[in-house]
């Protein structure tokens, strides 16, 4: 765009616009400075979280990756932090599981079953459902929600029990990583929703139409118009759901009982988050344990970040690709 | 469509003359498939029988799956059989998306309405046994607010400068690099954003715990969104109206501020309401930056401020009726804040919406 502008200063009438204006250049210059501040904020957080994890990470007398204990104000430090990462990952993996499927249906609904009226409407409400502060669901998911899952929890444990991850025999239900995933589930449907919805009204009109005026069911044609052409849209989709369940903290920390074990039984109570356990044992925690607790969150950080970034990746590539509209 | 049809009927004598489409199912059919279903669950409920261990309502919407499929696929076939079973499930899907929000919303507002009054708007936590009934949201409110407010006064102008510099100048490898961390920014979890400011301004520059750097913390989940949002309203400004401007010799960066930026300005607060909206409800940065107070603290630089998020977090950890009730209220007033801004947002959105894309 300041291409015209120089051209213009060829011609010899015009000599004021011939430089740049001093303003122009300021004003520029202040608003790249703010797009970098964006850049450097990202590449701090990652220098601070190193910076501040090494103390922890040198004294640690346990195994970063094979100790299952948490002591790091104790003398020597004991931690690791296999138990949180496995944790986090068995949440979200579940959560994401569920709120995959729910949130593409819901999405597909929107786009291409409900009336266009009612599709704004909702398009409103699941929008809504991302505004609820995570505590929110946290309480409503510990107090109101929970005692309508732990009967599900009995109803998989007693004819699924057969399976492993289903296996109870501490004849508890509560707080599980069940009813944690299917939480986390629900925070991160609107995340899902909206992304698929977007990438579904992407598809060209013109393949829509041929497919339903060469017979296809409505069904037919979302599998063999709208899915091939959205596929990456979706997968990022589910990426970026699974991002925001990894790093989502409170609504964790308040239904998980946090033991400090790896359990795979979905129906038993335990499990634990990274973000969870920086939560509950920020408070109470040391100069050494609150190093360890950031060592934690550089883990975090570095899984949501290739998460995210892979996800973005997909999209993007898409983006450069859809020529069809 | 019926002479169609007898025109075709000869050519292929197999299939059933009247219909070209095929036999289809009457209108009726989902409708009598549901209430078929809903007896045979009621039937479940009220004999006592478990079908392995199913609650009533599952068995009658499984019942309505089969039935309603194996209803079509006797009639219309396989492919539409599919189709239907399809509709059905993501009219389900959308239905328990749905559910869990009126759910949510109606507890909130049933239990925090049972403890609301201008007592509990107008008291503090101050003094009061946590045990017993009493105290009240007023420090909370005072530290949320605060604290949002400082977050926005930092991410606004930050936010609003970087979308300027990616949709009016950047076209490089910068500008795409920052549009992908921008994205990526978006996915930060919101306790590494605390963590961030607790190692930057508390542990390294070594200021105090306080409802500033509370402030900074959601700063940083603030800006990328409000970057996201502006720049696609910019985006949308029609660029008629830049080259006309520059035509007649305005310098560019009149052009933005006069042109482009009060094109787009509702879009712009819409977005910023909706970050605003966002961070309000975050709980996890709060507590490593501010962590928790039983009363007002107006100094916003020094030591740790209440907060709605907190406030509620630690009323659920003292476990007693009492301070379980507080924490509804809590919840009811944060909710309502946060609404207060979201449904603003999109009525101004609704309002000044451009209307065509």
């Amino acid at each position: 765009m300041s291409v015209p502008v120089e051209e213009k200063s060829e011609s010899p009438a015009v000599t004021a616009g011939s430089a740049v204006r001093p303003a122009d250049r300021n004003f520029r210059g202040l608003t790249t400075g703010a797009g970098i501040t964006v850049l450097v904020i990202l590449a701090a957080i990652a220098a601070f979280l190193i910076w501040r994890s090494i103390p922890a990470l040198q004294n640690n007398s346990g195994d970063l990756f094979t100790t299952q204990q948490w002591l790091p104000d104790s003398d020597p430090p004991v931690w690791g932090i296999s138990v949180l990462i496995f944790g986090t990952l068995w949440t979200s993996v579940l959560a994401m599981l569920i709120a995959v499927p729910i949130g593409i249906g819901t999405a597909l609904f929107i786009a291409f079953y409900a009336p266009r009226r009612l599709s704004l409407t909702l398009g409103f409400i699941v929008d809504l459902l991302a505004a609820v502060p995570s505590i929110i669901f946290g309480l409503w998911g510990l107090y109101n929600f929970m005692p309508y899952l732990v009967p599900f929890a009995e109803w998989l444990a007693s004819y699924l029990g057969w399976i492993p991850l289903f296996t109870n025999d501490v004849d508890l239900y509560t707080k599980s990583i069940l009813i944690a995933g299917v939480v986390l589930a629900l925070m991160i449907l609107p995340t899902v929703s909206a992304i698929s919805r977007e990438v579904f009204l992407q598809v060209p009109r013109g393949h829509i139409e041929a497919s339903l005026a060469l017979g296809a069911t409505r069904w037919e044609m979302i599998r063999m118009s709208v899915f091939p052409f959205s596929r990456p849209g979706m997968i990022s989709a589910a990426m970026l759901g699974l991002g925001r369940a990894l790093g989502e903290t409170i609504a964790v920390a308040l239904i998980l009982s946090a033991v400090f074990e790896i359990n795979w039984r979905i129906t038993e109570p335990g499990g634990n988050s990274i973000a969870a356990n920086i939560a509950l044992k920020w408070g109470e925690a040391g100069a050494n344990g609150r190093s360890a607790l950031i060592a934690t969150g550089l883990v975090l950080f570095i899984i949501t970040l290739i998460v995210n970034m892979t996800a973005r990746w997909v999209v993007n590539r898409r983006k450069e690709f859809s020529g069809a509209n | 469509m019926s002479t169609d049809t007898k025109l075709n009927a000869p050519l292929r004598p197999e299939e059933d003359s009247d219909h070209l489409t095929g036999k289809v199912l009457p209108r009726w059919a989902p409708a009598a498939s549901m209430v078929i279903a809903l007896g045979l669950g009621v039937l479940v409920l009220l004999t006592g029988v478990t079908i392995v261990g199913l609650a009533w309502w599952v068995v009658a919407l499984l019942a309505f799956l089969l039935i309603y499929a194996g209803w079509t696929f006797s009639v219309e076939g396989r492919r539409h059989a599919t189709d239907r079973l399809a509709t059905a499930l993501v009219y389900l899907t959308a239905a328990a998306a749905i559910l869990p929000l009126a759910w949510i919303l109606i507890t909130v507002i049933v239990q925090g309405l049972s403890v609301m009054n201008l007592e509990f708007l107008t008291s503090t936590m101050r003094n009061v046994n946590p045990r017993t009934e009493g105290g009240g949201i007023f420090h909370a409110i005072i530290g949320t607010l605060t604290q949002v407010g400082i977050a926005t006064i930092i991410s606004v102008p930050i936010g609003i400068l970087t979308s300027i510099y990616l949709s009016e100048y950047g076209t490089g490898r910068l500008a795409r690099s920052i549009t992908f961390f921008v994205d990526v920014m978006t996915g930060v979890p919101s306790i590494i954003a605390g963590m961030f400011i607790y190692t930057m301004w508390i542990l390294t520059l070594g200021f105090p715990q306080s409802g500033f750097a509370a402030g900074l913390a959601l700063s940083i989940l603030m800006i990328p969104v409000v970057v996201r949002a502006s720049e696609e309203m910019l985006k949308i400004v029609p660029n008629e109206l830049r080259e006309g401007a520059l035509a007649l010799g305005v310098p560019k960066y009149k052009v933005i501020l006069k042109i482009v930026i009060p094109t787009a300005i509702s879009g712009i607060i819409t977005g910023v309401m909706l970050a605003v909206a966002r961070v309000t409800g975050e709980t996890a940065p709060l507590l490593l930056t501010t962590f928790l107070a039983q009363d007002v603290n107006w100094n916003a630089f020094s030591g740790s401020q209440a907060s709605l998020p907190t406030f509620i977090w630690d009323q659920i950890a003292r476990g007693t009726q009492a301070s379980l009730d507080r924490a509804w209220g809590g919840a009811f007033a944060l909710i309502f804040i946060v609404l207060l801004f979201y449904s603003g947002a999109r009525i101004l959105a609704a309002i000044y919406a451009p209307k065509e894309r």
